[in-house]
């Protein structure tokens, strides 16, 4: 008997291969059910035009119930998109990523949502408190309270 | 000296004792090491007990059946008056923070708006009449829009807008069953029923819903509503569908958490994560109530109640310092190196029900017990070197290691004999013009430029606190030696005539000096923050008086023992411990007295009191 974790990526991952991603996400490796990463890029006008980032997902043995770990890589040429809710270490502060969780979003369901968080955005800035939590945070982006105090982005 | 007349006294008082232990034992079921020191401890008492004290707050501890039943009381009272059901009536409740009024009032207001708030039922469509009596709610594909209710802990939040329609709408091409997870579950499903979330679609599934009715399998919800419970402490667990604010039931948890169809180790630590669901709901209680609290210790799950010290105003005239009954930590060793604890009976779960420090902080008040932690951490640099178990001799300069609690020191070198506190010497501490304790102003009024006045403050600071952490130390460090000579006394008692009770005299008086030295620690808080003048001066004598008799005793209790000794040497530790007792209620007394009068005056502005008027410090 498989987990209900590595079923339901099993599922998720048939349907990315047989449907493909929507347009501007796309798989670069999946090959367990414990890392996973996708390119993304922000369609049409924006502020992030012609530019690509890349996004992991972590997950546990408790996914979907508890929430993937996810954040854009850095390093090796990668770096996060300049956004009020991205850290330049990459975590970003989301709460369908925290307490807005619902195990019925699927890894597709998160990278449009942080692909239209990056579409909406206004002006190309760091978190205020950016530098206080790039030394402190912890290596797990879950394990990081976030504030969910800006509703406007 | 250990003739038959001795013994055959002393067997006299044990018949009592063991009596009155077996009681104990009967009644409580705990083991040897648990026993009331009390039950053999008739030569200490001073007073007779049951009679409480002025510096004692009326206060009664409370089981977790006991609030239960005070819970229960209130979803009554509920239950009665909105007309609702029980599990509603658990829900508003919690939402509204077991304010019953308030609930009354809001919801005699708006039923509807406070259901939906609480989680009870989905927002009606606008045109539909608000059902009143009822949660069950016929299929709506509303999603519930109001998040006010669903995470009442939670700070001001809202995502960053994946709410978008778009977002939904691509996430929706990825899986067929996804797209229809936001709409309603028609009773009679055409196709067999798939879990949106697992994608199983074994037909022994069980599809369960909220009233909201979007379906998941058993086993999803079993999964989620422990994950909630066991990781996120949380009470008031949300359906999983997307934005649905509707709140699972007691019934509906309970159902999950018992349901049969479970191997026997999944059965058993569901039966836990129910448990813990309830200690939450408790504790969500207690929090709630302001004449209530929980025990602070680790895995234990009883309240006290203190009506007493329940207003803020209250807490400027008594230090409400409560205790659960219990003893010791469940599971915890009791006779491990570093809890100190050896051979003693468990921690009492003492606490202060007025703030957060766990343990008794009296004489002094909680807002300048507070503050004057508060300034210990702030200065913890400059006053870390005084933590040292090692100082100079101040005659012969050689190292000399603090290996018990008496500050009576002897140079192992010169035989100099001093006061490890002051460093002064040891034959000066028994006069009456001597003080250790006082701090002495003249440097500080003395001081003319800023410099000399903050080298002045910092001394002041460090005489206090020097005692402050001297008498912590001091304690742990008696404790430990005991932890010694405890050993020897066991060993004496197979070797020698001694009677049990015979070898049991130390326990008690290491528990009082124990004791007496957190009095001494917090007096010297108090003292640190008390204005010039009388009635500081008068604090300041009792001060001195229980230091006094705290180190004679201290230092009995580090004599060697030896069996021929041993009846004098009970002779003379009863006789202390008696004393010590005595100044240390004479300290708490009073200083309880001159908060009931007033009488306090302080050098700084304290939280509750009048500011001071202008002095020196
Ligand atoms: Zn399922
Ligand atoms: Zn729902
Ligand atoms: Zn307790
Ligand atoms: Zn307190
Ligand atoms: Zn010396
Ligand atoms: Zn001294």
């Amino acid at each position: 008997m498989t987990s209900i974790s590595a079923r339901r990526l099993g599922k998720e991952l048939t349907e990315i291969k047989a449907e493909g991603c929507p347009v501007g996400i796309n798989l670069v490796k999946a090959d367990d059910f414990a890392t996973w990463w996708f390119t993304i890029e922000v369609m049409g006008e924006s502020l992030y035009q012609g530019e690509k980032y890349t996004l992991q997902f972590r997950f546990d043995s408790n996914y979907p119930i508890s929430s993937p770990a996810v954040q854009f890589v850095v390093g090796d040429g990668k770096v996060s998109p300049v956004h009020p809710h991205v850290y330049s270490n990459g975590h970003i502060c989301a709460s369908i990523l925290g307490n807005e969780w619902s195990p019925v979003l699927s890894v597709i369901a998160v990278c449009v949502t942080i692909q239209s968080m990056l579409a909406s955005c206004k002006k190309k800035e760091r978190p205020t408190d950016n530098d206080r939590y790039i030394r402190f945070a912890p290596d797990n982006p879950k394990k990081t309270r976030f504030h969910y105090d800006d509703d406007t982005v | 000296m250990a003739s038959d007349y001795e013994f055959s006294d002393s067997d006299g008082d044990y018949d009592d004792d063991e009596d009155m232990i077996d009681g104990t034992q009967d009644e409580t079921g705990e083991s040897e090491d648990d026993m009331d020191m009390d039950a053999f401890g008739d030569d200490f008492k001073v007073v007779p007990k049951g009679k409480r004290k002025s510096f004692e707050i009326e206060y009664e501890s409370l089981s977790q059946s006991d609030v239960e039943k005070l819970m229960k009381k209130d979803v009554e009272d509920i239950v009665g008056i909105l007309g609702v059901d029980e599990s509603t009536a658990n829900l508003l409740l919690r939402h509204m923070s077991w304010n019953t009024e308030r609930l009354i009032e809001k919801y005699m207001d708006n039923p509807t708006k406070v259901l939906v708030a609480a989680g009870v039922t989905v927002e009606e469509p606008p045109s539909s009449p608000a059902p009143i009596r009822s949660h069950s709610i016929p299929n709506s594909a509303t999603i519930g829009t109001s998040q006010s209710g669903r995470r009442p802990t939670r700070s001001s939040s809202k995502l960053l807008g994946s709410k978008s329609p778009s977002a939904l709408k691509s996430s929706s091409t990825v899986s067929p069953t996804s797209t229809t997870r936001l709409s309603p579950r028609a009773t009679d499903l055409p196709t067999p029923f798939v879990c949106p979330i697992c994608f199983d679609d074994a037909p022994t599934l069980r599809p369960l819903s909220l009233t909201c009715s979007h379906p998941f399998c058993s086993g999803c919800w079993t999964a989620y509503i422990s994950s909630k419970i066991t990781d996120e402490a949380e009470h008031a667990i949300r359906c999983m569908a997307e934005g649905c604010a509707l709140v699972a039931t007691d019934t509906f948890i309970h159902d999950l958490l018992t349901a049969s169809d479970v191997d026997p180790e999944e059965a058993k630590v569901n039966e836990e994560t129910w448990a813990r669901f309830q200690e939450l709901l408790i504790r969500h209680f207690v929090a709630s109530n302001p004449n209530l609290k929980y025990c602070p210790y680790p895995a234990c799950t009883n309240t006290v109640s203190c009506p007493a010290a329940a207003s803020k105003a209250s807490l400027t005239s008594v230090v409400p310092i409560v205790s659960c009954g219990a003893r010791g930590i469940p599971g915890a060793a009791q006779a491990s190196g570093s809890g100190g604890n050896l051979g003693l009976p468990g921690k009492e779960h003492k606490f202060c029900f007025g703030c957060p420090i766990e343990s008794d902080h009296r004489p002094v008040v909680c807002a300048a017990a507070r503050l004057w932690l508060k300034k210990c951490r702030d200065d913890s640099e400059t006053a870390n070197w005084i933590k040292s178990n090692t100082k100079e001799c101040s005659m012969c300069m050689s190292t000399i290691e603090k290996n018990g609690g008496c500050n009576h020191m002897t140079c192992k070198k010169c035989k100099h004999e001093f006061c490890w506190v002051c460093m002064g010497p040891w034959s000066e501490h028994g006069t009456a013009w001597y003080s250790c304790n006082r701090y002495d102003e003249k440097a500080g009024v003395e001081a003319r430029d800023a410099q000399s006045r903050s080298r002045a403050s910092l001394e002041r600071y460090l005489h206090y606190y020097n005692r402050w952490a001297n008498h912590e130390q001091s304690a742990k460090l008696s404790l430990d030696l005991y932890a010694k000579t405890e050993k020897k006394m066991e060993d004496m008692q197979i070797t020698s005539e001694l009677t049990w009770i015979e070898v049991q005299f130390m326990k008690k008086a290491v528990e009082e000096v124990d004791k007496c030295r957190m009095t001494l620690k917090w007096t010297y808080a108090m003292a640190y923050y008390l204005a010039k003048g009388n009635e500081k001066d008068l604090f300041e004598d009792n001060q001195r008086d229980l230091e006094k008799a705290v180190e004679d005793l201290s230092e009995l209790l580090e004599s060697p023992i030896e069996a021929e000794n041993i009846p004098m040497l009970r002779q003379k530790v009863t006789d202390k411990t008696v004393y010590v007792q005595k100044r240390n209620e004479i300290v708490l007394e009073d200083t309880a007295a001159g908060f009931l009068e007033g009488r306090w005056k302080w050098n700084v502005a304290i939280d509750g009191f009048d500011d001071p008027e202008k002095t020196e410090f």
